[in-house]
């Protein structure tokens, strides 16, 4: 077995500088890596490119990034909940690319699988087409696009084992599986880290070669954006 | 003139049985509501999951388990959780059966735009170009016109576009338009709603033929 353990979020986030290209999973607040992204804003590295779907909430996720400036530029398909975010962008402090959902998840899942670009039609017609190649398959216009290219990629996953083998657990699976091996170093965030021989090999996700490191996280606040609930007599 | 309940209500009897249908956030969502129970349907939630059920109990709510809206849901038997690659490979390769979202505009050539209003509103467009792009059957449930009283129904978009001669049918709280080759086709009307008071409310053309029946919000 190759270790893939490490013992803390520090070494685990070792070598991440500013400037650097990182991949973050997560959809809104579900499945982020929230004990990583306590250690970005605790090494306060700066001018980094985030690609999430999201950016946080003001006070949550990458919202801690966004406050401390740390963000140069944003890759995401939707940031309606985050005022700061909104305030950088809009007084140009902040670079924003939005990307469709389906085609931000594709280029994660292109750069995990070696494949440098593929034509999709999210978009045809649309500005996000704007300088990009197109072409009509089956009489339908599609559109060009290419892989990220990211230094690292942070995911979060329910359990994992020191093989660096992970599962998921409900909609947190979400940007946390394309994006585990779609960078150079992948750093795997876990609530649960158990010994290797522990997961059934039928049920692991994402197995342990696409993640270098592996950690469990001290604290999860898991907060929830949106509670709707019916009461109990209903 | 329709709630939003009665255009959910509405759109619901589009819903078929043994169709996966996915919902967008304000209007479509309500149509889980409204569906039949007598028939077999699925709801497919882009962030990862098939299967939705109603929201959960209080108490009960999971961190892990959301909708589209970041809401937190439930799973009915038969659910399944998958990745986003996953879920809109799914949706491109049109194994669900029905799109239902909201606009901002539609126009008589099927054009959609419901994510940016420039130097105003820049929220991103989600799933909803994806959606759009590869969907064979999309409703649009929208108000028929916005809030300065101007129609939302139009001969061509005015805002960024979301898709191209995408949309087949749009429902708001006065009528049940069809896209047509030809533009936009009038197929109902609300309850105690008539043809003028529509033709006033919209700024493309309508294909008027006929007997034009009232909405079924039963």
């Amino acid at each position: 077995m190759i270790v893939k353990k490490v013992n803390s979020v520090a070494e685990a986030l070792a070598g991440i500088q500013d400037g650097m290209t990182i991949m973050l999973g997560g959809f809104g607040l579900c499945g982020i890596p929230e004990n990583a992204i306590a250690e970005l804003v605790r090494l306060n590295v700066t001018q980094l490119t985030c690609i999430s779907n999201n950016a946080g909430v003001d006070d949550f996720g990458l919202g801690l990034l966004l406050q401390k400036r740390q963000i140069k530029k944003m890759i995401s398909s939707y940031v309606g909940e985050n005022a700061e975010f909104e305030r950088q962008m809009l007084s140009g402090e902040l670079e924003v690319e939005l990307t469709p959902q389906g085609t931000l998840a594709e280029k994660c899942r292109a750069a995990q699988a070696g494949i440098p670009a593929f034509y999709t039609p999210a978009g045809y017609g649309t500005e996000v087409a704007e300088g990009k190649e197109v072409k009509e398959f089956n009489g339908k216009m599609h559109i060009l696009e290419h892989a990220y290219k990211a230094d690292y990629s942070i995911v979060k996953a329910w359990k994992g084992d020191e093989a660096g083998n992970l599962i998921f657990k409900g909609t947190a699976r979400n940007f946390n599986a394309p994006m585990a091996g779609a960078a150079k170093i992948t750093i795997a965030e876990v609530e649960e880290l158990v010994p290797a021989g522990t997961l059934d090999p039928n049920e692991i996700h994402i197995p342990g070669i696409m993640v270098q490191r592996i950690f469990q996280g001290e604290t999860f606040e898991k907060r929830i954006e949106q509670r709707t609930v019916r009461p109990k007599n209903s | 003139m329709l709630t939003k309940e009665q255009i959910a209500k509405r759109i619901a009897k589009e819903v078929k049985d043994g169709f996966y249908v996915n919902l967008g956030i304000g209007i479509p969502t309500l149509v889980a509501n409204y569906v039949r129970t007598d028939i077999s349907v699925e709801f497919q939630s882009e962030n990862g999951v098939l299967g939705m059920g109603p929201f959960p109990f209080e108490g009960e709510e999971d961190a892990d388990i959301i909708n589209a809206g970041k809401q937190t849901i439930t799973t009915l038997p038969g659910a399944s959780f998958f990745d986003s690659a996953f879920s809109f490979g799914m949706i491109r390769s049109q194994k669900v059966d029905l799109t239902i979202l909201g606009a901002m505009e539609v126009a008589e050539n099927g054009d959609i735009a419901n994510w940016k209003i420039p130097g105003k509103m820049v929220k991103g467009m989600g799933g909803a170009m994806d959606l759009v792009a590869s969907a064979e059957n999309i409703i649009v449930a929208m108000m028929h016109v916005n809030k300065a009283g101007e129609s939302k129904i139009l001969k061509r978009c005015t805002l960024p576009l979301t898709g191209v001669g995408c949309v087949k049918k749009v429902v708001t709280e006065l009528a049940v338009l069809e896209i047509t080759p030809s533009g936009f086709k009038l197929l109902e009307r609300a309850p105690g709603v008539t043809v003028e008071e529509i033709v006033k409310a919209t700024e493309a053309n309508l294909i008027i033929e006929g007997f034009i029946p009232e909405m079924d919000i039963s």
